[in-house]
């Protein structure tokens, strides 16, 4: 059973109607305990940094979602579940929850033609295998609808890159934690698969 | 780096194609989730809904559509047709599009555009805009004006500056459709996709004219789009998304392959 974490993020349904279309078994909760007993978390989100933090805190959540990754729950964050996992956001000067070392920064391309957000379909390159991205192929697209992005002080926390003026990190991850910038439900059926992979991950990350 | 994108754009009145579907091997299908599933599994990037339902009894059923739509097709998609409040957005976007569409509702009220921007993040709002070529005057200094009620009332308004302001409301994309050029499939209107795109920091997505790959390509490269927008050179099946995109790819532009 995939527990994912409702806290006003926007694409929660959108997640659900893929691991419905999956046959993963899945339910959406905003209660804290739920949270610390799941099997199996996602940690979705579209939104701003500032919000997202008021809420997961206003509801407990945030500490919940502490005590989870200390016990090894396998757990995915997508968009913004990859961002406010680290230490900071610069959006809003934003404290995060800190599961990962690290800050989310802003895209500031040079050059006027790259567009911010960073909007539509781009190739994602896997750095350092994982189990949730196995049978990504090189030139592989995913969705991306983002400002901010997440920039972990550990190399080795990053997974795979993406190309947008400059070379960002598109998945990060560390122990039972892993995360991804793009929307993988809403990235056909190469993020179908990595959704499937993460539904049948044990945790044992890098 | 983005790829660029490819958007089908299916009219829908009363929970069926207002225009049927050709496919290869499949004649004519008039339900529109079947259709969607289909341009899904052949690679198009993103769809569009337009709903023309005249009366509003039989609105819920698009409703019903998004809903079937969201289950089966993982891809973005956003919808548009009458969407006057954030409420009436709102329910499109619970049942389950990424993006709303305002058009005439937008030009009837701004504010529309900002309320929504807040409420869904700009991402999720997309102003579509239907525009006519006209002399240019002190008042409508491009030479294009903002017509609505499916081009049949003009505003008034400088099509640049609506873009730009709209832009400054909130709107995460912007569509230019070019009466002038819809339906004729002589291709998009550069000039004018060039005008806009170089005024707004948003992307833009260019809608009618669409008739061969060479359009595509012209807007694409020349006319500066982030996106192009095609209706009928997909239905009637003279043209399959694959064979659009290869032939874009084969000119150096990036699309993604699938």
């Amino acid at each position: 059973m995939v527990t994912i974490i409702d806290y006003d993020a926007g694409n929660l349904t959108s997640v659900k109607r893929a691991l419905d279309h999956l046959a993963v078994a899945s339910t959406i909760t905003a209660d804290p305990a739920q949270v610390r007993s799941a099997e199996r978390l996602i940690f979705p989100g579209v939104g701003q940094a500032r919000a997202a933090m008021d809420v997961l805190r206003a509801r407990g959540l945030d500490g919940a979602l502490r005590e989870a990754y200390a016990r090894g729950t396998p757990i995915l964050g997508i968009c913004i579940g990859c961002q406010i996992v680290l230490t900071h956001s610069e959006e809003d000067d934003t404290p995060c929850l800190g599961l990962i070392e690290g800050e989310c920064v802003r895209f500031r391309p040079g050059d006027p033609a790259l567009k911010v957000p960073h909007m539509g379909w781009n190739a994602v390159t896997v750095t350092r295998p994982h189990p949730v991205l196995a049978g990504v192929q090189p030139g592989d697209e995913f969705y991306f609808v983002h400002s901010y992005y997440p920039r972990p002080r550990e190399p080795q926390c990053i997974c795979a890159v993406a190309e947008h003026g400059v070379t960002f990190p598109a998945a990060i991850g560390r122990r039972n934690f892993f995360a991804a910038q793009f929307h993988l439900e809403k990235s056909g059926p190469v993020g179908l698969s990595v959704l499937r992979n993460f539904a049948e991950w044990d945790g044992a990350g890098c | 780096m983005l790829s660029k994108r490819i958007l089908a754009c299916l009219d829908v009145r009363d929970g069926k194609l207002a225009k049927s579907v050709k496919f290869v091997n499949t004649q004519d299908i008039g339900d529109p989730v079947p259709a969607a599933r289909r341009y899904y599994e052949a690679g198009i990037d993103e769809l569009v809904f337009y709903d023309i339902t005249a009366s509003s009894e039989n609105r819920g059923i698009l409703l019903e559509v998004v809903s079937a739509v969201a289950a089966q097709v993982f891809i973005p998609f956003s919808v548009g047709g009458g969407l006057r409040t954030v409420a009436d957005c709102s329910r499109v976007l619970l049942a389950g599009a990424e993006k709303v569409n305002v058009n005439t509702a937008a030009v009837k009220n701004p504010p529309l555009i900002a309320e929504a921007s807040r409420a869904f993040g700009a991402q999720a709002v997309v102003l579509s805009m239907d525009v006519l070529r006209v002399p240019a005057s002190p008042a409508l200094p491009s030479g294009y004006e903002i017509v609505v009620n499916g081009g049949r009332t003009r505003t008034g308004l400088d099509a640049v500056e609506w873009a730009k302001r709209g832009e400054a409301l909130g709107a995460g994309e912007i569509v230019v459709n070019s009466i002038d050029s819809d339906g004729t499939r002589q291709g998009y209107e550069l000039a004018l996709t060039r005008r806009i795109a170089e005024a707004v920091t948003v992307p833009v997505i260019a809608s009618g004219g669409g008739g061969t790959p060479e359009h595509l390509y012209a807007v694409l490269t020349e006319g500066r789009a982030d996106a192009a927008l095609v209706a009928s050179m997909l239905h009637f099946g003279e043209y399959t998304v694959q064979q659009i995109k290869t032939s874009l790819h084969e000119r150096g532009l990036k699309m993604r392959m699938v």
